[in-house]
């Protein structure tokens, strides 16, 4: 009896500890870039571009990398929906007699979301090379689209898979096409798209490693799919490297946006996610 | 018998992998009666139900073999038009599966896949359907509700109401009251026997009181075969073959 007791309590324990270093590093980590960043925060850094002399502490702000994170981030995932809603259905609806090509497609893609975000960077670069592109805005979202795919796809497939397979089979057996059942099965899954909007957005939004040869980096909000952009990742690591205190101290102003922008798309998402699921079948 | 049957099976085998399912299944379904397929589970009722509209055609390693003629036209050609002859078939499926839309889109949806736009006509049909089925007094006050707010039972009416919205002529069943109540069980009993009139019925049900509340004629199957087919006061109550006997005395289950 008394064995049993201690290995209870032994495991309970165990757990308790392990959430609370969980918890306690979350805490820490929001605590530390809102103690270090607070102090830099001002209305210049989500206003102004980085005026002459910003890199050592002068006037401006980064307005440029909050644009261009944006535009890098929204213009990845949606590039990567388009792609990969296709992909998930496809594995999912029409190959769905066909497990071994739909598990072999499963695991290439678990192998993909498990390649370092630079390598994506180094064959986007690559690519670009090849094709004549320079460093831009149109290179950095190539990049991250790679990047995402992989996520949407897998989340996409997780939730289409909890879709029970009498909804389809109710569908086709009222007459309707494959593709016909399928707009049935996105209708169901529509929450669970936001939930994947936000995966790959948050991921795009923070990656640096994809982004530093490919979207290059710029004083300026980009204007043109062309031009080189900066991002906010790409900034904080930049300004992070700087000697100088208060520049340091604006990477992690940086961060702070990066996060709550971040922390604006969740909220955003599972607002939406619950006002479309209004109509689900549970 | 019938002339000529709606449903003709012939030599109907199915395998799925190395585990043979079906076994020559061969039977005219009698039009416009209430068949039960009977027998104990896992001997291949489900599966012979779905043959019927080629609903199998997802599971891998599936093999099917002979014919199985709608108005005479072989649905395991190549050829045939899979959408078309499911078109003809409603089916009602264990639990009720609405799809995720109003009461309203979720009967119209059928009549919109195949073509009916106007928005009188879908109203039409809309009213028909679920008068037909005994809900239009139920919901015509939210038939832009979503449909899973109702009741389970209500929703199985839905779902049948759905399935005549694209006038099938045959209906299939496959233990369409098993996740329902009792009230909810025998509306959609007395709903079979009404619809007989107009529509062929075949249903899979493990319960020996509902086939023959509801049925004209029972399949029974046991093993992947037909054991008997008959009326069935006659396959009930003076069964020919001793497996039939045994299964209906609750010796095989």
């Amino acid at each position: 009896m008394i064995r049993r007791k201690i290995e209870e309590n032994f495991f309970r324990i165990l757990m308790v500890l392990a959430t609370i270093v969980v918890a306690g590093s979350f805490f820490l980590i929001v605590g530390t870039i809102v103690y270090k960043g607070v102090p830099f925060m001002n209305w210049d850094m989500i206003t102004k571009t980085p005026g002459g002399g910003f890199y050592i502490g002068k006037e401006g702000g980064v307005v440029n990398a909050i644009i261009g994170s944006l535009y890098v981030a929204g213009g990845a995932t949606i590039l990567g929906l388009l792609i990969s809603i296709p992909v998930a259905i496809y594995i999912n609806m029409y190959l769905a007699g066909r497990n071994i090509i739909a598990n072999g497609l499963r695991i290439a893609f678990d192998v993909l979301f498990g390649i370092p975000s630079i390598v994506y960077g180094a064959f986007g670069f690559l690519i670009m090379v090849y094709f004549g592109i320079r460093a831009s805005l149109l290179g950095g979202i190539l990049a991250v689209t790679l990047l995402v795919i992989p996520i949407l796809v897998r989340t996409l497939d997780e939730v289409i898979r909890t879709v029970p397979k009498e909804l389809g089979d109710a569908s086709l057996s009222l007459g309707a096409t494959r593709w016909e059942m399928s707009k049935v099965i996105i209708r169901q899954i529509r929450p669970g798209v936001f939930t994947a909007i936000l995966l790959s957005f948050g991921r795009a939004m923070g990656d640096v490693a994809s982004v530093l040869f490919t979207a290059g980096f710029s004083d300026n909000i980009p204007t043109s799919l062309h031009q080189p952009a900066a991002t906010l990742p790409v900034a904080i690591f930049f300004q992070l490297g700087s000697p100088v205190a208060e520049v340091q101290g604006r990477a992690y102003a940086s961060a702070l946006l990066l996060t709550i922008i971040v922390l604006i798309i969740t909220v955003l998402s599972s607002v939406l996610a619950k006002r479309f699921s209004k109509n689900n079948i549970r | 018998m019938t002339n000529n049957p709606h449903i003709s099976i012939q030599h109907l085998g199915v395998q799925i992998g190395n585990h043979e399912i079906l076994k020559d299944i061969t039977i005219n379904i009698p039009n416009k009666k209430v068949i039960s397929i009977i027998g104990p589970s896992g001997c291949g009722k489900t599966t012979l139900l779905k043959s019927l509209n080629r609903l199998l055609d997802d599971t891998p390693d599936i093999k099917v073999t002979g014919k199985v003629l709608v108005d005479g036209e072989d649905i395991y050609d190549p050829k045939a038009e899979v959408t078309h002859i499911r078109q003809k078939m409603g089916l009602l499926s264990q639990r009720p599966y609405p799809l995720p839309m109003s009461i309203y889109d979720n009967v119209a949806y059928g009549p919109r896949i195949h073509g009916t736009r106007k928005k009188v006509d879908l109203d039409e049909i809309v009213e028909t359907q679920l008068k037909a089925t005994g809900l239009w007094n139920e919901v015509k006050d939210r038939l832009h509700a979503p449909a899973t707010r109702l009741s389970i039972g209500q929703q199985q009416r839905l779902c049948l109401a759905r399935g005549l919205a694209v006038e099938p002529e045959i209906i299939l069943g496959d233990e369409s009251t098993s996740a329902l109540d009792p009230v909810s069980t025998s509306i959609i009993e007395d709903l079979f026997i009404r619809l007989k009139e107009k529509y062929t019925i075949v249903l899979v049900t493990h319960i020996l009181r509902q086939a023959r509340r509801v049925s004209d004629y029972i399949i029974f199957v046991y093993m992947g075969k037909i054991i008997e087919f008959g009326p069935t006061e006659e396959v009930l109550l003076s069964p020919k073959q001793e497996l039939t006997k045994d299964y209906v005395k609750g010796f095989i289950s």
